[in-house]
């Protein structure tokens, strides 16, 4: 009995494990700032997101995405509805992915990836900019979103690996 | 042609307005409501401030809590790089105690003399100090802040001084009833008025992002009267948002680099417990 409570969980806790991370990661702004490496800094969410709701959706609802944004916003001090905003662009562009694709390919999510944090970045540094006369460094936004992109076959493996994982929990 | 356009339209509409895999709400209700929040955040809608401060106080403890682990992995690679470099900081140190034990005894001369003579045109400034504890500080590539654990409970007010030992830091630019939100002097958006000292050169200290500041509105050619020595940078107190003569920084050697950047005296990196000053110039003419 105790081993089944058990087990159902752990079921719990691994189908929202990707949800658990993404609220982790906008709290705690997961980017290894304190190596205090000179301009390195990617967005951890952004490839969380992207990963989740272009491979499996089931385990990341937009309503948690839209409620992360908001905390997200808070955290780093900036309007809040930019973040909530700019994470769901990247669910509309994997869900349209996911309706145009028969067979995934790992380059074509690489370089959509790509094209979608520089869309994001692009919107948010002009709605902080232009909306909110906030000033930004360009530079910083756009080293950011290449380490995003460079770290993101990183990521996949990582993710690929916890999906098998949740999935073998699933099916246990 | 037109049946490519029509999958383009059916992709988009079924990516925007369908609600699959057991979702709430569908991406397009979602993505307007962000939309809603952003405009009514812009025109300072006041259901939206509220909210916002709802949701700082209870997201600055969460972020502080889930944060430990981090910082202590921060404070430890900190310390590592401290016993590294023990022997080389000890000579430093030496040799700087020494010039110091000369500067203070004029200094106090200098204080003795600055109180007496503000006594004389009957002129004192009064500082209220509130202590507080650095809760979130996150080194974002966005926007240079720290949280700290005291709000409007503790009387902490916009624009007051961030203070870390004598050295200014930042200011407050959010209150909350139990935290705040200080924006560092190293941010793109912070300016504050300065004194470039032993010149007497007015400018302004501007943030640039990094991890220092940058000179500007000098006229150029106060550049000659900034020769080849180290520049103290104090605050001027223009402005009346922080007294004058707050040291802030240094610049080396203005005319060899020939650049204008600020080395803050403070490390905002390792910000832990700070101080919140207002002041107030009482005349008692």
């Amino acid at each position: 009995m105790s081993s089944l409570n058990k087990n159902t969980f752990l079921k719990s806790l691994m189908f929202y494990f990707p949800t658990l991370i993404l609220f982790l990661s906008v709290l705690n702004e997961i980017d290894l700032n304190f190596l205090a490496i000179e301009y390195f800094s990617f967005n951890f969410a952004h490839v969380l997101i992207f990963y989740w709701t272009l491979k499996n959706p089931y385990y990341l609802s937009y309503g948690s995405i839209f409620i992360a944004g908001l905390i997200n916003d808070v955290v780093i001090g900036i309007p809040i509805g930019i973040s909530s905003f700019c994470y769901l662009l990247i669910c509309a562009v994997t869900a349209y992915l996911r309706n145009i694709t028969l067979t995934p390919n790992f380059i074509n999510d690489w370089l959509s990836l790509l094209f979608t944090i520089l869309l994001i970045n692009s919107i948010q540094v002009m709605s902080l900019d232009l909306i909110f006369s906030i000033e930004v460094s360009y530079m910083k936004y756009f080293i950011n979103s290449g380490f995003t992109f460079i770290l993101y076959p990183l990521f996949l493996f990582i993710f690929n690996t916890l999906e098998k994982r949740i999935k073998f929990q699933k099916n246990d | 042609m037109a049946s490519s356009r029509d999958d383009f339209v059916i992709a988009i509409r079924s990516a925007f307005l369908k609600k699959s895999y057991q979702q709430k709400f569908s991406l397009l209700t979602l993505i307007f409501s962000s939309i809603i929040i952003i405009v009514l955040g812009s025109i300072n809608f006041k259901p939206i401030q509220y909210v916002k401060i709802g949701i700082n106080e209870v997201i600055y403890r969460s972020s502080f809590i889930i944060s430990i682990p981090e910082n202590y992995i921060k404070k430890l690679s900190l310390q590592l790089k401290d016993h590294l470099n023990l022997y080389d900081n000890y000579i430093k140190i030496e040799t700087d105690l020494i010039e110091l034990k000369k500067k203070k005894l004029n200094n106090d001369f200098l204080i003795l003399e600055n109180n007496r003579l503000r006594e004389l045109i009957n002129e004192t400034i009064q500082s209220k100090d509130i202590y507080a504890k650095v809760l979130v500080d996150k080194d974002s590539p966005y926007l240079k802040s720290i949280v700290l654990n005291k709000g409007s409970k503790n009387n902490v007010k916009l624009g007051m001084a961030i203070i870390d030992d004598v050295y200014l830091v930042g200011k407050i630019i959010e209150v909350n009833y139990t935290n705040s939100r200080a924006l560092l002097l190293s941010d793109l958006n912070s300016k504050i008025p300065v004194l470039l000292e032993p010149a007497g050169i007015h400018a302004v200290l501007s943030g640039t992002g990094k991890n220092y500041g940058v000179i500007e509105f000098t006229k150029e050619e106060y550049n000659q009267e900034l020769n080849d020595t180290d520049i103290i940078v104090y605050t001027s107190g223009y402005g009346g948002l922080f007294k004058s003569g707050l040291p802030v920084g240094k610049i080396n050697n203005y005319k060899k680099e020939n650049k204008n950047e600020i080395n803050f005296f403070s490390d905002f990196r390792q910000l832990d417990y700070v101080k919140i000053v207002s002041y107030e110039m009482e005349s008692n003419n």
